[in-house]
């Protein structure tokens, strides 16, 4: 038994359908009570007023819009060196949710922003490598799209992804050097200083979870959903063989 | 390898085509950039390095379908393929075949196109250091983008949607490095910057970009 027996298509489809509905139950669960929790409970902050909520969605969605490119790096290697097709589509399943995250990310912050800085959108370092990952996120897709051959598109985009990291990066910190910002510092750090406040600070960790959770099961149900295509797909290319040979069924 | 770079810098100045192309299409950016925002000198001196800059990657950007589209759409990529260079050094004398083409044309044209946008005297030759800096690593930036979308039909959108976003750190430092030219200020950080985006590049993307070219002649 190793981990790598669920790189089987029949056997994660297997193991991941009954735990789809109880991942997604419980994201769903995590995000209501982290939501009720931090809207209702907890105190304004005194200097943002009752905007500092938006906070439970902006973070979590930020944060899962990173790690969703990290996990398609990973799932990306993992097909370049031990040729896995699950990995290769659980790649291309994560894309449009971390793009989804990104523009969550981006919308909750334009909406806390027009109060607060008086601006929808300022050309702060952190708002543009968003909006740059956004683009690579564009790209990504795109070429999956473009492609008709699936192994050839998985090749291709696993090379894209990684190239693309290595530019993300790079891209992170030529921003900061364009451009000083107006973005507070990180909202979650070891630094008690720069660190939330206590109060927002556990119901946060919930909505994360929550968004952790329902990355997972989006995920999940994706990459089921890809593979029945492709499963799909073959099935069609032989009955068409089939046909085109006049061999019986 | 040499061989294959005299090879596409006689192709590309007897077809006529990539070489004077983008040259003028980088000549018609900067016309209507004026014509966009508006002819006060002021605000033209302003934004002339970052205009040349974008207006010079916009050019570099619209040849690089052919780097390799050509030779693939007569089969002679897949012989170049199976001969004993290997793929990396093919990419390599493409991307430096691009560069003369294109990315030197550019920048020696840049300064002389310097006036219609007020550039200050001061800056061109910042300008010129900036490009020769950081049209190396366009070019190779972009031969990694056109091995990526060889095998796509119509794929010059694609590659534009996947290239430009790879091109924000040299856009960047370059633009950085000319607008501190023209504005007298220190250079700080930015030249090394982008020479070492340049040299990275020149290291890693022949690699990268080999990969995907394997992937498409498959």
């Amino acid at each position: 038994m190793s981990f790598w027996q669920y790189a089987n298509p029949k056997k994660f489809t297997e193991t991941v359908t009954p735990l789809i509905p109880w991942i997604l139950g419980l994201a769903l669960l995590c995000l209501a009570g982290a939501l009720v929790w931090g809207v209702f409970f907890t105190p304004e902050d005194y200097r943002q007023g009752a905007t500092v909520k938006i906070i439970y969605l902006h973070v979590p969605s930020a944060l899962m819009a990173i790690n969703a490119w990290f996990m398609m790096l990973v799932a990306s290697l993992i097909w370049l060196i031990r040729r896995h097709h699950v990995s290769a589509l659980a790649a291309k399943a994560a894309a449009p949710v971390g793009m989804v995250m990104v523009l969550i990310a981006i919308a909750t912050g334009a909406i806390w922003g027009k109060p607060m800085w008086g601006t929808y959108w300022a050309w702060d370092p952190r708002l543009t490598s968003f909006l740059i990952l956004f683009l690579f996120y564009l790209g990504y897709m795109a070429l999956w799209a473009a492609i008709d051959d699936a192994d050839t598109a998985a090749d291709l985009t696993a090379v894209l992804c990684i190239v693309g990291s290595v530019f993300a990066v790079l891209s992170r910190y030529a921003v900061l050097f364009w451009n000083q910002g107006l973005h507070q510092g990180a909202s979650l750090s070891l630094d008690p200083e720069e660190h939330v406040a206590d109060v927002f600070y556990y119901p946060l960790l919930v909505s994360i979870a929550g968004f952790v959770l329902l990355f997972i099961g989006l995920v999940l149900l994706r990459t089921r959903s890809e593979i029945a295509l492709r499963r799909a797909a073959a099935l069609e290319r032989r009955t068409e063989a089939r046909l085109a040979t006049g061999e019986p069924a | 390898m040499s061989a294959l770079l005299l090879r596409d810098l006689r192709l590309a100045l007897r077809s006529g085509g990539g070489f004077g192309l983008g040259l003028a299409f980088f000549l018609i950016v900067i016309v209507l950039v004026p014509f966009g925002i508006g002819p006060e000198r002021a605000l033209l001196a302003r934004i002339a390095p970052g205009m040349l800059w974008v207006a010079a990657l916009l050019a570099a950007l619209l040849t690089l379908d052919r780097l390799f589209a050509l030779d693939h759409e007569d089969g002679a990529l897949q012989l170049l393929a199976t001969a004993p260079l290997p793929l990396e050094s093919l990419i390599l004398a493409k991307a430096l075949a691009h560069w003369l083409t294109t990315g030197l044309p550019l920048t020696l044209a840049a300064p002389l196109l310097g006036p219609l946008l007020a550039l200050p005297a001061g800056a061109a030759p910042w300008l010129l250091l900036s490009l020769a800096l950081g049209t190396p690593a366009l070019s190779l930036i972009g031969a990694f983008g056109a091995a990526l979308t060889l095998s796509i039909r119509r794929g010059g959108l694609l590659l534009s949607l996947i290239v430009l976003p790879l091109y924000v750190p040299t856009l960047i430092f370059g633009a950085e490095m000319a607008r501190r030219g023209a504005e007298g200020l220190a250079q700080g950080a930015a030249p090394a910057m982008l020479a070492a985006l340049s040299l990275g590049c020149l290291a890693l993307m022949p690699f990268a970009a080999a990969a995907a070219l394997r992937v498409n002649l498959r």
